[in-house]
């Protein structure tokens, strides 16, 4: 079967919204019918975060899911079973982000088969080293048909740029401003200029902006430079204070997509 | 400080120790680990830098460190025994070694900001003291809990100027202050330098942290000549939590086998209490912090809160490259109680006037567990001063 993000980026190479979220939050089981909700809702890609302890690249609201689903008793194993569960209402593309250290001990091989076998298309992992992933896993992925998707910070050098594009399939995950993860209304000047710099940089890979992203307005701004945005700190923050996930879900969706 | 390193137990040029090490980092930080890894050892080599170094560690620091023979403490553990007295390092604590070469290559990379995380306050204390040195804005990190139980060092920190935040994530001690100012460092990526006050963290810290704290034993060298004749002693003891001092301390052993190599973790309550900081025993291999190390972890790969009565040793992970040496043997990892620390360091005081920091007190700990020969030559690396434990020594009362 072919990656279902491959075929996303093939039929649509604008306003692809990817919506991010952490698994087991915020209870252990939201995990599916938020997924349900979002493609209801009409976003093109589902990115679950793999709760960890100590998650050094998120901003307050997204270490606050962690620990919740932590709490909750969210694991890994866990995470996959509830993939599977998913899988059997959702068509849009999945992707599982995470750092390294539990996949690590889940073991890499083992992870990258199971996530697969669960209907899984890709995986974002912010520390893992590009060379460790070119070295190491680049085969293993293309084995299983799972896409591996990098980062690239507004701080990322014009030669690394191209070594991420190089190693990457699918998309490049744009981050927009030197920062944690977290909500913001805006975009400065500077943001807009790298946004430029990276629509000229004739990547082979479609790139998605994210980091700071809440609302309409940074979302088609966003829209105007890449293929798309990913929203979470905003997301998880409607969870965290949602009562009603049919009603709430598909109205975030459409004040942000419009 | 020489660029020729055997690799065996260094760093090679990829970062790692044996399978250790590395620099496992998102990408927002991957530009400042890469300006500090492409520039440390042009910069740490240069002879201004190496000047000015040399010159603050004797004038402002107190260099060298004197190298005292506790002739009470050999008796008691029928071995010659001396004591490094990093303890009397300005500041109270071997920290400032790091510190001072740390502020000096930010200066030259020309950042003019400094964040840096505590957890006993020591090095907290350290980086505040180089920043008002130099005129640098500092702001330090530090864990809820940590700031309560160590407030001397809290207010040391603020009368120098820096401003002291919280870290009130997870078990809001070390490991959270680590957290925090990693994403200090990720949200102010230009102007700012992260001073890391252990061995530990994405390449190249551990190895520059190990190089500032190396004059530690390259003055052991020199000073042992001059009391014994011979540089090499048969034993030398550190404590370790991220393990700063203890790398310092064997850092110009290592290739010399018949150095025998200690290194004292904290074992809280008890190795197997749930309650303990003994990281080899009780941790496997994983990635914290920016590098892959040994990690007390669960078996989902969350990070096991730590403890000890030391917040200088509350530290789930070791540095990447005592995680090489536990792994190759070159070091033999033994651990010491909250209880045996307290009593080694009461001991100190009773036997030499001497009052250690709880962490030092954990390397005198383990004395106790080694059947020395007479003749034996060992030396206990004194890293801090008690000063900041006064109140946890009142409340531990048995004295």
């Amino acid at each position: 079967m072919k990656n279902r993000i491959t075929a996303l980026f093939q039929k649509q190479n604008k306003n692809i919204l990817s919506v991010f979220y952490t698994g087991g939050f915020p209870r252990l089981n939201d995990t599916i019918i938020i997924a349900q909700q979002l493609q209801k809702s009409g976003v093109e890609i589902i990115e679950i975060g793999i709760p960890f302890s100590d998650p050094v690249a998120d901003g307050p609201t997204i270490q606050d899911s962690n620990k919740v689903a932590l709490d909750n008793g969210m694991t890994l194993p866990l995470l996959i079973s509830q993939i599977k569960e998913i899988r059997k209402t959702v068509t849009l593309p999945i992707i599982l982000m995470g750092y390294f250290n539990p996949v690590m001990q889940y073991g890499v091989e083992r992870f990258v088969k199971d996530a697969s076998a669960a209907g899984v298309d890709g995986l974002i992992l912010p520390d893992m080293p590009l060379h460790e992933f070119t070295e190491k896993y680049k085969d293993l992925f293309d084995q299983y048909n799972l896409s591996n998707t990098f980062l690239i910070a507004p701080t990322t050098s014009a030669e690394r740029i191209q070594q991420i594009d190089h190693a990457s399939e699918g998309f490049i995950y744009a981050v927009a401003a030197s920062s944690t993860t977290g909500a913001r209304s805006d975009f400065a000047p500077e943001q807009i200029t790298y946004f430029e710099k990276l629509q000229n940089s004739k990547l082979k890979n479609p790139f998605l902006i994210g980091f700071g992203i809440s609302n309409r307005a940074t979302f088609s701004k966003a829209a105007e430079y890449g293929a798309g945005a990913i929203v979470g700190s905003a997301f998880v923050q409607l969870l965290k204070t949602s009562s009603d996930f049919e009603k709430d879900i598909p109205s975030f969706v459409k004040n942000i997509k419009g | 400080m020489s660029n020729k390193q055997n690799t065996r137990f260094h760093v090679n040029e990829q970062g790692y120790y044996g399978q250790f090490g590395g620099a496992y980092i998102p990408e927002m930080l991957y530009p400042n680990v890469e300006e500090l890894r492409e520039n440390y050892l042009k910069i740490i080599q240069q002879p201004d830098f190496k000047e000015e170094f040399d010159h603050l560690l004797k004038t402002y620091v107190g260099r060298p460190t004197p190298l005292y023979h506790a002739k009470r403490l050999s008796e008691k553990f029928n071995a010659t025994v001396y004591l490094k007295r990093e303890d009397l390092c300005h500041t109270g604590a071997h920290k400032i070694n790091n510190t001072i070469g740390q502020i000096l290559l930010a200066k030259r990379l020309g950042k003019e900001k400094i964040v840096a995380e505590t957890g006993a306050g020591q090095h907290g204390v350290a980086t505040a003291t180089v920043c008002a040195l130099m005129g640098m804005e500092c702001i330090v990190y530090m864990g809820k809990i940590d700031m309560e139980r160590q407030r001397p060092n809290v207010e040391r920190m603020r009368i120098l100027g820096t401003k002291v935040v919280p870290a009130l994530s997870g078990s809001m001690t070390l490991k959270d202050a680590t957290n925090e100012a990693m994403r200090h460092w990720i949200n102010n990526p230009t102007d700012t330098h992260y001073i890391i006050g252990s061995v530990v963290g994405p390449h190249p810290y551990p190895d520059m942290v190990a190089r500032f704290q190396s004059v530690i034993s390259e003055e052991m060298k020199i000073q042992l000549t001059e009391e014994t004749g011979n540089p090499f002693p048969d034993y030398v003891f550190a404590c370790v939590g991220g393990g700063s001092n203890a790398a310092g301390a064997f850092y110009h052993y290592l290739h010399d086998e018949n150095v025998n190599l200690v290194a004292v973790e904290a074992a809280g309550k008890g190795v197997d209490s749930g309650e303990s900081a003994a990281t080899t025993a009780l941790g496997k291999p994983g990635v914290l912090h920016g590098s892959k190390t040994l990690l007390m972890q669960t078996q989902d790969g969350q990070v096991v809160e730590p403890y000890s009565i030391s917040a200088g040793l509350d530290y789930p992970g070791i540095g990447p490259i005592h995680a090489h040496l536990f792994d190759t043997g070159r070091v033999k990892f033994v651990s010491a109680t909250d209880d045996e620390a307290m009593n080694a360091g009461i001991q100190l005081g009773r036997l030499e006037g001497i009052i250690p920091a709880i962490e030092s007190a954990h390397a005198l700990a383990a004395l106790s567990q080694f059947e020395f020969d007479q003749d034996d030559i060992v030396v206990v690396n004194l890293s801090g001063r008690g000063d900041k434990d006064l109140e946890t020594y009142i409340r531990w009362g048995k004295y």
